[in-house]
């Protein structure tokens, strides 16, 4: 497929990769850190006849998603955490109304209005449901403006397949950092998978479709909620991770997006000093790696998470952990990002 | 007693010629409304005005939250069910996508003028092609009578036990009257379903907002002033009656805004 | 004579056809339906003339109108 290297924001990589990816409609209200996404589909989608509205509200953007996705389109949005707490409602619809669609929320710091820089602070909100009810969207970490780019066409492929809503959960740095990514230089449509649900209009069609999520009888909500705990199950093949000199390590970081590029370059200066630290990256927090984790942390000293958080992703790694290995943590939050120096230091606690 | 329209040895009466019955875009499932609820009457006529404008292939429309949340039961067209408040932005989705579908939105006053009176808005001020069909009857019924943005002033709800008292709560929010400065707006029209005579006025009406999107002019609103019989406390009878007497002087029948006619074709 | 055919089975009692109906061919039957309303039935089917003014008042679109059509009506009038 013909491609060039080009010197490319995140967030624009993340735009270019929505339209490679096949992404028919785009709605989103601003917000920062992510603005450049909306502002780069608002010329890429028209152009190529696709359809990008600016809505009056978060609100607004995930329920024009819900409409669309209905519609059997591949439909997306794009925002930063206050903003993504305001979908929560409209995602929960999706999940339950098992619609596939793509949500981008590239993280600032929190809680409340927060700040505008870059945090990992809607780590519980991503996979542990975030709006009401038992569901789970897909959620994907890029931790380099590469996967920026790659991980929307990922994130409708994986949507598509289990028809749930599909998170990409970036921060403030992926978003406004500059690094070489390749980019394809053709529009050639991806595979789309046939989508004989839609409400698109009967067309000829002998009965009509319901896009629904209200089962008001208890044994009917009881089945659905059942059908949806089975493809959950289901989805955990789908888990992805990523390892960086674990072999040999006597301490394995854990981190995913920018804090875990700064956790690989904690290692680097730890094993100048002396001490073999590798890093487990997980690519989707949800489905977790917890096996992946498990086996990788086997045998080793201690495991370090770190994350731009209170302690969120930690919690996952210690049930999956399960008191095998001392599990330690090193956060920052509000947007302070923590130097390679800064978590080479606790490793160093950590080992002595 | 029923009247059966065949002849006494059984065989079909030719003569008869049935000249009223359901729409083909109604479903069979009897209607879940209280006694004297116009939901079913706006259900039907919709329904009537996707067979006449042969939309039945081609219709995708979109529930509330309220007590139309089963009307995706009672149509033979897609349906969606929105959140509450939502329809006109689940609308939008839908008609970007598919520009050549006619897609519409059923809301009742909680769903449109409280909690989605943002997206009503800015729907007009897009001037999304959609047609919403908009039930105004003064209160939540569903959750139980409590007051809405469209209870008369001194009308008595499960949260205005005394009668609405406008220095607390404000006045009645008059939905088409708000939109009309909206130059998205193709078309805005309100009437009482009262009477045949009035539900005859609603089906001109109906065509018109549903030409307001065929036409491509904008975005197409019918308000009905629908009773609440049961949250009202009324017979079905008075509640018509009282809609005529005073709903009416609060809520002014007629076409308050027709870019459709200008743009005829 | 024209009919109109009340689906009894749907009516729940509102009584407006009966309300609406110019001719008083209509009464609330004094028994009860399935879901336990008195329905709605056609007492003097002689007075309908098919106007449908019923049918349209009707919010659970339960009635239905049939008409004899021309030649058949005049036969109707004539005999009449």
């Amino acid at each position: 497929m013909p491609a060039t290297k080009q010197l490319t924001k995140g967030n624009e990589a993340l735009a270019m990769g929505a339209v490679a990816g096949g992404c028919d409609c785009f709605f989103g209200y601003p917000i920062t850190p992510q603005n450049e996404v909306p502002e780069v589909l608002s010329y890429e989608m028209p152009k190529r006849g696709r359809v990008f509205v600016q809505a009056e509200s978060e609100v607004a953007s995930i329920n024009m998603v819900y409409g669309a996705a209905a519609a059997g389109k591949r439909a997306m949005t794009s925002s930063s955490s206050p903003g993504i707490s305001l979908m929560m409602e409209g995602v929960s619809y999706i999940a339950c109304a098992e619609l596939p669609c793509l949500i981008v929320n590239v993280m600032r710091g929190g809680p409340g209005l927060g700040s505008i820089t870059p945090s990992q602070g809607d780590y519980f909100q991503a996979c542990k449901g975030g709006g009401h009810g038992d569901y789970h969207c897909i959620v994907l970490a890029p931790w380099n403006v590469q996967e920026m780019y790659e991980f929307p066409a990922l994130g409708f492929e994986l949507a598509d397949r289990y028809r749930c809503p599909a998170m990409i959960l970036a921060d403030g740095v992926l978003g406004a950092m500059m690094e070489p990514a390749t980019i394809r230089d053709d529009d050639a449509p991806p595979d789309v998978p046939e989508k004989p649900w839609a409400t698109s209009g009967r067309n000829g069609r002998n009965h009509k479709n319901i896009v629904n999520s209200l089962v008001i009888e208890p044994y009917g909500l009881r089945d659905h909620n059942l059908k949806l705990q089975a493809k959950y199950a289901k989805m955990q093949c789908e888990t992805r991770w990523d390892t960086r000199h674990t072999d040999d390590a006597e301490i394995l970081l854990v981190a995913y997006g920018i804090a875990a590029r700064l956790a690989l370059s904690a290692c680097k200066l730890a094993r100048k000093q002396g001490v073999n630290a590798g890093l487990l990256r997980p690519i989707t927090l949800y489905p977790f790696p917890s096996d992946a984790i498990v086996e990788c942390a086997a045998g080793k000293k201690r495991v370090l998470v770190v994350e731009l958080s209170s302690g969120q992703m930690v919690e996952d790694v210690r049930l999956a952990i399960n008191g095998k290995v001392p599990v330690d943590f090193y956060g920052e939050m509000g947007g302070v990002i923590p130097s390679p120096a800064d978590i080479c230091r606790k490793i160093m606690e950590a080992v002595q | 007693m029923n009247i059966a329209i065949e002849k006494q040895d059984g065989s079909p009466d030719a003569d008869l010629k049935c000249v009223f019955e359901r729409p083909q875009a109604l479903s069979d499932k009897p209607f879940h409304y209280c006694p004297g609820c116009s939901h079913g009457t706006y259900h039907r006529l919709i329904a009537e005005m996707i067979d006449e404008f042969g939309l039945l292939d081609k219709t995708v429309g979109i529930c509330p939250v309220g007590c139309a949340v089963f009307a995706y039961e009672y149509f033979e067209t897609d349906m969606i069910e929105a959140s509450h408040g939502r329809a006109p932005a689940v609308a939008t989705g839908v008609k970007r996508s598919l520009p050549d579908r006619f897609v519409f939105t059923y809301q009742g006053d909680g769903d449109l003028a409280a909690i989605g009176m943002g997206e009503i808005i800015h729907a007009a001020a897009r001037g999304e092609r959609i047609t919403v069909f908009f039930v105004n009857n003064g209160i939540f019924g569903m959750t139980g009578g409590q007051m809405a943005p469209t209870t008369l002033i001194g009308q008595k709800t499960t949260t205005s036990v005394d009668g609405r008292d406008p220095r607390t709560t404000g006045q009645p929010i008059r939905v088409c009257e708000l939109l009309s400065s909206i130059e998205g707006v193709a078309y805005l029209a309100r009437v009482p379903l009262t009477s045949p005579k009035n539900i005859n006025t609603c089906r001109k009406y109906m065509r018109k907002a549903i030409r307001a999107q065929l036409e491509d002019v904008g975005l197409g609103l019918v308000e009905v002033l629908s009773p609440c019989p049961v949250q009202w406390g009324m017979k079905p009878g008075d509640a018509l009656h009282h809609i005529d007497e005073s709903v009416v002087k609060a809520f002014p029948p007629g076409e308050i805004v027709d870019r459709v006619s200008a743009t005829a074709k | 004579m024209d009919l109109c055919q009340i689906h009894t089975d749907r009516c729940k009692g509102c009584e407006l056809c009966v309300q609406f109906c110019p001719k008083h061919a209509l009464e609330m039957s004094e028994g009860r339906n399935a879901a336990g309303y008195h329905p709605a039935v056609l007492t003097h089917p002689d007075l309908c003339n098919g106007c449908a003014l019923c049918a349209e008042m009707c919010p659970e679109t339960g009635i239905e109108i049939y008409r004899r059509q021309k030649r058949a009506r005049h036969e109707a009038v004539d005999q009449g």
